[in-house]
């Protein structure tokens, strides 16, 4: 088991590499930096020395292969660079952001999963009846929804109106503060959990060892229980995962939208600063979760279904 | 049944919006930008206004109407760009197999692994904000699955015998990608599209929520709320209105989507009853 | 039951079946009253092509109907219940325990993600109340019955990683386990191997014989119908239109349905040397007003047993 975790490890790499070389490529062709921004913005005039200085202190000077196997090198030694704006390591610009949207992350998904599961799972039990449509009309409004307005609306009725939560801010260790962001980022991550379960849980139900099941004079609470449920969870894991990984990305409007201090607000900020290598090490932390979360995905997958090989 | 009601109703939402943004011009009471009259400023929905006014004293109405121009235009537009992309791709790789093959692959893992919004956002830093590079950035960011697809569909087509009789018969490549193997994928690839469609809509609001994609004064659903964020006190309407007009457009694609999937059943697994 | 002047006295069938009819909605009827017995021990079989309304009729007996297809008239009489007429918890406690069925697919019959021994001794905990040590020793034992070598390796294996002629001797263990009165087998070797089929038919003979377990076998193969089967029912699009003992079906069938069906089957020697020949099909020696609904039930009494039945 453990050499499967770290051939899938290695895999990663290529794909990090790749993430790394095109955003790379996509900035280099960046019109202008945070720097040259500065001279334009005709606040701060700076003459064409002190430009020099910094474009050769930041290594701007240097042609585009030189500067990505600078980056490569450093990334290796995990080293992701220098903020434009702060002047400090891009690490410790991301790092005490990290945790916060982690926390979000879970807690969306944690929402969805406990909501979303069970719906599909009692949707697909009483196939065409009207809890079955309600809740799949439910799911496809659910994955229709803005998650902002939704986050904007619900911060209004429960922030405003009925000052029951705050409706932005964070505080470590207090639960108010996320149960507004999370909500709101998790309503499409359960919608799309309650479509998948019920799909998987009609797909079982009707599977031929079901069949079996029931000529063994197996009663339908029982049924479910120990045949039913863990052969969904095999085909729920993979949407399960896919919702985990690509939340980080989905939770930039949210973060902006409610103050949230993660990894999505300051991607957008430094987006509109143009804070170069700060955008390329946010993207990188964030492909990189995906990445993780694929593997565990995986790696669940092997240890709860004994068809597939560990090797 | 319930497939009917779905492609149904979401025909009709879609042709709505559509109607809407197609008559913008004609039926909007204001002018959606210049009309700003900032004596009747945060008003709520009259007669005079029918959704109300924003912070500039602008028709929330005629926003609206012409906002459904620009929503739409990024929807279909950038849909069009990715199922071409992904067809081309996934077709090309599926069939010629090889080296070409992996490359695809490969790229279509690095865009699987990079979300669609960063991608985005990553693109609109460079080519800055505006209705050209949206089309652009969304336009290369959802053309996985559609290359996956196309890619897979094309690899069960080929092994079926006509690809090779066609051959043999002494079609070239091009022809049998464009007469034998295009018209089977349609189907599938259209039903992506059309999902794809919602999901550019919502990229869009975000974008232009976060500043970067459409800026005001020119009428985005999202932009719009951002700026009635900073009302939600005063003008809870300017909130509601062009965040229901997005659902309303998004739920229309979406089950338009999933009607056609059903009608496509079984080529893609869905389960009705 | 020897010697009697006026014949032996037939002894009470294990299953009755009456005019079963079972169709989807008013409109659409699929089996137009279906009638036959099965005595305690007998195998009968129950032969058709597909569509005939064999497998459906099987699962109607177990309960197993799948909506929207239901039993729409009729009485299934077993050990002197009408179990139409039980609810569905009775009905439940008699699957399995009294009553029980093999299926034709062996590969996707099984529960891919638990062990085949924890599948069996699923029998004995929920009908025996076992605890589970205990039923999975009585698994073992099971395994064992059925001719699986190593049966206390094979027993923590999971399903994919067995052959499909184990796995249906797995299913077999698994419907044997609680030696009920009446065994179901629905094409039970029709997706094996041909070299595997022979064993696992013989395995059933065996068993059955053993516990004096009836069996109703369905099967679209003339063939294992030959060789397993004390009496045949012939079946022809929803209607049960000609039973026999197995031999005087075969030397002398009645209806014509059943001389097609015989006349269908490829013989050795059946062509001359310079002849070129086709396989006679159905529709060549019965017509169309001899099948269907109407179609009449041509049956012939049982024959004298030899032995002494169970």
């Amino acid at each position: 088991m453990l050499r499967f975790i770290l051939r899938r490890m290695l895999q990663m790499i290529p794909t990090l590499l790749a993430v790394v070389l095109i955003i790379f490529v996509i900035f280099s062709v960046v019109p202008g930096s945070f720097i040259t921004s500065l001279m334009s913005e005709g606040r701060n005039v700076m003459n064409a020395d002190v430009l020099a200085h910094l474009n050769e202190q930041f290594g701007l000077d240097k042609p585009l292969p030189v500067r990505l196997w600078d980056y490569l090198w450093g990334l290796a030694h995990f080293d992701l660079g220098i903020s434009y704006r702060t002047r400090s390591p891009v690490w410790d610009v991301i790092e005490p952001r990290l945790w916060p949207s982690v926390k979000l992350a879970l807690a969306a998904m944690g929402f969805a999963a406990v909501v979303g599961i069970p719906l599909g799972f009692l949707a697909a039990l009483k196939p065409g009846s009207v809890f079955d449509t309600g809740t799949m009309m439910m799911a496809v409004s659910g994955l229709s929804l803005p998650e902002f307005w939704f986050g904007l609306l619900l911060m209004y009725v429960f922030a405003l109106h009925l000052g029951l939560l705050p409706s932005f801010g964070y505080q470590a260790g207090s639960i108010k503060y996320i149960i507004l962001p999370a909500v709101a980022l998790g309503v499409s991550p359960m919608a799309l959990l309650a479509r998948t379960t019920r799909a998987g849980v009609l797909d079982v139900m009707n599977a031929d060892f079901v069949r079996t099941a029931r000529a063994k004079g197996l009663s339908e609470p029982r049924l479910v229980r120990t045949h039913v449920t863990r052969n969904v969870l095999v085909l729920v894991l993979t949407t399960l995962g896919l919702q985990v990984g690509s939340l980080m990305g989905q939770a930039i409007v949210i973060e902006k939208l409610f103050s949230w201090p993660g990894i999505g607000s300051l991607l957008v900020d430094s987006v509109s600063t143009r804070d170069i290598p700060v955008v390329q090490g946010t993207v990188i932390v964030i492909v990189l979760w995906f990445l993780v979360i694929n593997m565990l995905v995986d790696v669940a997958y092997a240890a709860i279904d004994p068809r597939i090989k560990v090797t | 049944m319930r497939v009917r009601f779905n492609f149904a109703l979401g025909l009709v939402l879609a042709l709505l919006v559509i109607a809407a943004a197609i008559s913008a011009g004609w039926i909007a009471p204001y002018d959606p930008i210049f009309d700003a009259d900032l004596m009747n400023s945060e008003m709520p929905p009259s007669w005079a206004h029918w959704l109300g006014t924003d912070g500039q004293g602008r028709d929330v109405l005629s926003r609206i109407l012409y906002g459904a121009r620009v929503s739409l235009t990024v929807g279909l537009v950038s849909q069009l760009i990715n199922s071409c992309i992904g067809t081309a791709l996934g077709v090309s790789a599926g069939y010629f197999g090889g080296w070409w093959d992996d490359l695809v692959n490969g790229l279509t893992n690095v865009m699987l692994a990079i979300p669609s919004l960063v991608f985005a956002l990553a693109i609109m830093a460079v080519l800055g904000p505006g209705l050209p590079s949206l089309l652009i950035a969304l336009g290369l960011t959802n053309w996985s699955w559609t290359c996956r697809i196309a890619r897979s569909s094309t690899l069960s087509l080929k092994n079926q015998g006509f690809v090779q009789a066609a051959r043999t018969a002494g079609f070239g490549d091009t022809n049998i990608m464009r007469t034998q193997i295009l018209p089977n994928i349609l189907g599938p690839v259209l039903v992506i599209a059309t999902l794809g469609i919602g999901g550019a809509v919502l990229a869009e609001a975000a974008l232009s929520f976060l500043g970067v994609g459409i800026r005001p004064p020119q009428p985005s659903w999202g932009n719009m709320l951002t700026d009635a964020r900073e009302l939600i006190r005063t003008a809870p309407w300017a909130s509601i209105f062009p965040g229901l007009a997005i659902f309303i457009t998004v739920l229309g694609f979406n089950l338009l989507g999933d009607g056609l999937r059903d009608m496509l059943d079984p080529h893609m697994r869905t389960r009705r009853t | 039951m020897s010697g009697a002047p006026s014949g032996p006295v037939p002894p009470t069938p294990v299953l009755s079946v009456r005019d079963l009819r079972i169709g989807v909605g008013r409109s659409n009827e699929l089996l137009h009253g279906v009638s036959f017995d099965i005595l305690p021990g007998e195998t009968y079989g129950l032969v058709g092509e597909s569509g005939s309304g064999k497998s459906i009729t099987g699962l109607s007996v177990m309960g197993l109907l799948k909506r929207p297809l239901q039993v729409t008239g009729g009485s299934v009489v077993f050990r002197g219940q009408d179990v139409l007429t039980l609810g569905r918890r009775a009905r439940r406690k008699l699957r399995g325990d009294r009553m029980a069925m093999v299926f034709q697919e062996p590969m996707t019959a099984l529960n891919p993600l638990a062990t085949v021994g924890r599948q069996i001794a699923e029998m004995f905990v929920i009908h025996r109340g076992m605890d589970w040590s205990q039923a999975r020793r009585k698994a073992v034992e099971a395994l064992e019955s059925v001719r699986v070598p190593a049966p206390e390796e094979r027993a923590r294996s999971y399903p994919h990683q067995l052959s499909g002629g184990m796995r249906q001797r797995v299913m077999i263990a698994i419907a044997l386990a609680c030696r009920p009165d009446l065994l179901i087998a629905d094409e039970p070797t029709t997706a094996l191997d041909v070299t595997v089929q022979a064993g696992v038919l013989e395995l059933i003979a065996e068993l059955c014989k053993a516990e004096g377990t009836a069996v109703l076998l369905v099967s679209h193969d003339l063939g294992v119908i030959a060789n397993m089967c004390r009496r045949v029912g012939v079946m022809d699009r929803g209607r049960l239109v000609e039973e026999q003992d197995t031999r005087a079906l075969f030397e002398n069938p009645l209806h014509p349905y059943t001389r097609g069906l015989l006349a269908a089957r490829p013989r050795l020697g059946s062509r001359t040397p310079t002849g070129r020949g086709r396989l006679t099909e159905l529709d060549q020696v019965v017509t169309g007003e001899e099948r269907g609904r109407d179609a009449p039930t041509l049956t012939t009494p049982r024959g004298l047993r030899l032995e002494a039945s169970a």
